[in-house]
């Protein structure tokens, strides 16, 4: 690996800093390469073509990978934090349905006097609860991009003073799962609360538009759909940007032995904490761009399944490898939407034997299954092998 | 939800037994005269065609005679079970419905008189007004009763709307409890109800006396005659002297005080109630994320698991309700356990040393297991019965009862936990157990089965899980999500008591409980949820470990 990569390093210098960020990173290549291939193709096949065109992509379809898109930014923060310095975090989905909801306040507050209530100043939920004043932290949420800021602030805010707390006192392992799941669970509470002024139970909804553009409109959604993309590619340069750094060394070390990184010098809770201060917020900016596009955001996003179903998106697609996170992310995801559609009953099966199986036979999933086919050992290749050959002798025989 | 049941349940037990008392129509009323029968009849056979203010009269009328068929025609015409025949203004009851018709019986001599079309009969009409009559008729018909808790039942109905009409009844039934009934109870209630009424006397004395009298009576009438009488008294300072208003205040002032503390008291209780409920919920997991430094995620579904094998057990013998909990006790530790004994050897098993590959095998496992019971028993919550021995409560004083389900429920985890305490310290397999999470390497090498240790430790804390589900199933709807809902609870037990740790489980379990259900009262439910969740993810990083660190295999680092 290493040396593949000086080779490559001498061959292509003149490529600047983007390539070298990515040279030795083929899954990466492909991976942008896909993305931005999609970014371009699925907006254009959709507002290009007629609708009875072949190569017309339904709005449905383009919202529907959009989602994808976002989930799959969000399975690369957990990665980050997951994949390469050890931290299962169980509560990521709060972190996701914070940003969502900074960009829902934003999104409510453009809804204006078309509400139900026609009220100028309050969004429809105050008004039923004859709220008479916006509250306090509502305020400059008609300013765009002072949602923008609080997308990345207000989820970069929690995971700061959580980590401090936790990282300081060394709270690791599987006792910083369970209290960031019970982080997870105490917001979902909360936000269920109406006094809260979060909409309760029913959440945000009823957008109208985002900077004046119909979010119905296809070129809207065109948009929205690239913007996803596009975050998500740049997600992924500044992922590879920062494991690739020196600090990504010291991220690894300090999931591989964090004892023997502390006695090495580094202040271990410095870098954790920076990492996952990052990784909350690549998870706000996945969740500002997840709600206009499904038009709602609810407490539910909070629920800890949620958070726990992000770790196996990361888990099938494969630890520790950032482009893995987002294959799984939008593989389990695509299986999700198919499987609930077709056979309801058996999703959960499905989703609980891939927990099973993926753990048991792919620890490395389907990235590390597929490299080991390539490099010819362990089980996973063994049973491969055994397939291929069995099915070539059926073959042979027939 | 719980308290809802088992007051369906009690609404259920009575209505029953008044069914009964009405069929008997020799209920023993102990006042009985014998009073000439013609009139009763006579009386009775006009309420068919009488308006609502001939009824009341001859309702009254009734009443003074003192009949002894006369609870059982005040009942039925409150319930609607009296009826009159078109033609003959015969009054009947229905015994039964044949497809259009129904079998009508005479109430007077309850013979059958025949079947008759359903629109040639009528029921006996009453409005709200009557309705009120007969519940007050009935109540001062029951204040003679044989049976104890009828006669405390009327004696609270008529506490509740005492006034000057009621006082010659109340003399007369105190009069009956002293020399007969001698139930303190009833004497107190009714004693209550009198020096109620002479608060309103225009005898100084006498209110003064009743004052003296109410001081630490907790009914909450007394209040509201005493609150009723100082603002009386204020309004009127002519009539009343100034010490009397001061004593009222004084004395309404330590009945509050009372309340206040019975308040207290009882959520104190409601809070040992859910700390039992989380202790038993939490102490499988503590052991086996203790012992064997697992995360169970499943355990959720254990519990879920033993709650709908109680549901099974009760379809199994619908006849014996009562027993059914005892016997789905062992069954539900049985299923759990075998299950997780099965779940250590086919997965958990190959995931030794590594907590979160663990953590999200068995979380798969815990979805898989869902969805199996919600395809076997539909989604919908199913209805586990509460034995007729866990409801009712019981009386600490006027203003505080407790439920007698929540009691059984704390000494059920208590007993669990002695039992689970006595199998860790006075068994072989406690003590192999307990080998194996201080040294592995050494326990092995002394010749103990580390392998089947773990399965058998697993299977233990699942089955406990399991048992946990009985008594859950006890308090909350039994439908697939119900381990969800104490997954988390279970998991902030262990941590906050430290892991592995019985003292430490009961410890927090009862931390927990109690700051939750005192909290409640003041921030509201959720609010005091999260209180609780934010005060222990602030307590882990003052000690990461939880209150009682455990030193062994299971510190790492």
């Amino acid at each position: 690996m290493i040396n593949n990569q000086t080779m490559n390093d001498s061959s292509k210098l003149k490529l600047g800093p983007l390539a070298t960020l990515l040279v030795g990173d083929k899954g990466g290549q492909r991976l942008l390469m896909a993305l931005i291939a999609i970014a371009v193709i699925f907006p254009f096949c959709n507002l290009v073509f007629p609708q009875d065109s072949i190569f017309y992509i339904s709005t449905y379809a383009l919202t529907l990978t959009g989602k994808y898109l976002c989930y799959a930014l969000l399975a690369l923060s957990v990665d980050l934090i997951w994949g390469y310095c050890g931290i299962l975090s169980l509560g990521h989905g709060a972190f996701f349905a914070l940003g969502g909801y900074a960009m829902g306040m934003y999104l409510m507050r453009q809804i204006g006097e078309r509400g139900v209530y026609g009220n100028p100043d309050l969004p429809d939920f105050m008004v039923f609860l004859s709220w008479e004043n916006l509250p306090w932290y509502w305020f400059g949420f008609d300013q765009f991009w002072f949602a923008m800021v609080m997308v990345l602030l207000v989820p970069g805010t929690l995971a700061f003073v959580f980590g401090w707390l936790a990282f300081r006192s060394r709270v690791t392992g599987v006792y910083l799962s369970i209290i960031t799941q019970a982080l997870t669970y105490a917001l979902m509470l909360a936000f269920f609360r109406n006094d809260m002024g979060f909409g309760g139970n029913n959440g945000l909804t009823d957008f109208k538009e985002i900077l004046g553009f119909d979010l119905q409109s296809a070129e809207t959604r065109s948009v929205l759909f690239f913007a996803s993309a596009m975050a998500l590619i740049l997600g992924y340069l500044i992922s590879r940007f920062i494991t690739n750094s020196k600090l990504g060394r010291v991220l690894v070390s300090i999931r591989d032995a964090e004892m023997r990184t502390r006695f090495l010098g580094y202040k271990v809770e410095y870098f954790t904490l920076f990492i996952f201060v990052v990784s909350a917020m690549l998870a706000g900016i996945a969740g500002a761009l997840y709600v206009p596009q499904v038009g709602i955001i609810n407490p539910g996003e909070f629920t800890p399944i949620n958070s726990i179903e992000i770790i196996i998106w990361v888990a099938i697609g494969g630890r520790g490898t950032l482009f893995g996170a987002v294959i799984g992310a939008i593989a389990v995801n695509y299986a999700k939407t198919y499987f609930t559609g077709a056979f309801a009953e058996l999703w959960l099966f499905m989703l609980g034997g891939l927990f099973v199986m993926s753990t048991l036979y792919l620890p490395k999933g389907i990235v590390g299954a597929v490299k080991n086919i390539q490099q010819g050992d362990g089980k996973t290749s063994q049973l491969y092998f055994f397939l291929k050959e069995k099915f070539a002798s059926i073959k042979g025989g027939a | 939800m719980s308290i809802i049941r088992t007051w369906l349940f009690c609404m259920l037990a009575i209505s029953s037994v008044n069914a009964v008392s009405s069929e008997k129509t020799q209920e023993p009323v102990a006042h009985v005269k014998n009073a000439p029968t013609v009139t009763f009849e006579v009386s009775v056979n006009k309420l068919a065609k009488a308006d609502y203010i001939e009824k009341k009269r001859i309702i009254n009328h009734i009443l003074d005679s003192k009949h002894d068929r006369a609870l059982e025609l005040f009942t039925s015409v409150l319930k609607g079970r009296l009826f009159y025949v078109k033609k003959t203004t015969e009054l009947v009851t229905i015994s039964k419905t044949e497809g259009k018709k129904v079998l009508a019986t005479s109430f007077i001599s309850g013979e059958e008189v025949g079947l008759f079309k359903k629109r040639k009969v009528k029921k006996v009409g009453i409005n709200n007004a009557l309705r009120g009559r007969l519940k007050g008729a009935i109540a001062e018909l029951e204040l003679f009763s044989a049976t104890e808790s009828k006669r405390v039942d009327a004696a609270l109905s008529i506490l509740k709307s005492a006034d000057d009409n009621h006082l010659p009844l109340i003399l007369k039934a105190l009069e009956f409890e002293n020399s007969n009934g001698k139930n303190q109870l009833v004497i107190e209630i009714l004693s209550t109800a009198k020096h109620l009424i002479s608060l309103k006397s225009s005898n100084a004395e006498a209110r003064l006396h009743a004052i003296t009298y109410l001081d630490k009576s907790l009914y909450g009438e007394t209040r509201n005659g005493l609150l009723a009488f100082i603002d009386h008294g204020l309004a009127n300072t002519d009539k009343y002297s100034s010490l009397e208003i001061s004593l009222a205040k004084k004395t309404l002032e330590s009945i509050n005080q009372l309340m206040q503390l019975n308040g207290i008291l009882e959520n104190v209780y409601f809070g040992v109630a859910l700390g039992a409920v989380l202790l038993l919920a939490a102490i499988g997991l503590s052991i086996t994320f203790g012992v064997m430094g697992v995360i169970n995620m499943a355990h959720g579904e254990m519990i879920m698991l033993g709650a709908y094998t109680t549901f099974v057990i009760q379809q199994l013998m619908p006849n014996n309700i009562g027993m059914s909990l005892l016997v789905a006790v062992p069954a539900a530790f049985l299923v759990s356990g075998i299950i997780g004994v099965l779940i250590e050897r086919s997965v958990i098993r190959h995931l030794y040393g590594r907590p979160l590959e663990t953590l999200l095998a068995t979380f798969g496992i815990s979805l898989v297991l869902q969805q199996a019971v919600r395809s076997i028993f539909g989604p919908l919550n199913q209805d586990v019965i509460t034995p007729e021995w866990m409801a009712g409560t019981f009386t600490v004083n006027a203003g505080l009862e407790l439920t007698y389900n929540r009691l059984y429920i704390i000494i059920f985890s208590l007993m669990v936990l002695a039992g689970l305490a006595l199998v860790l310290k006075k068994t072989l397999f406690g003590l192999q157990m307990r080998a194996v999470t201080m040294n592995r390497p050494m326990a092995s090498s002394m010749g103990i089965r580390t392998g089947w240790v773990d399965a058998l430790t697993f299977g233990l804390g699942s089955g406990i899980a399991g048992v946990a589900g009985v008594a859950l199933s006890q308090l909350t709807n039994v439908g697939p999500n119900l381990g969800q809902a104490y997954i988390i609870d279970s998991f902030m037990v262990v941590v906050f008591g430290g892991v592995g740790n019985l003292w430490g489980t009961l410890v927090g379990a009862m931390t927990l409980g109690i700051a939750n259900k005192v909290m409640e009262p003041m921030a509201g439910a959720v609010l005091a949820k999260i209180i609780v969740l934010v005060a222990i993810i602030l307590f882990i990083q003052k000690r990461p470990r939880g209150l009682f660190a455990l030193k062994g295999r299971s510190v790492d680092g």
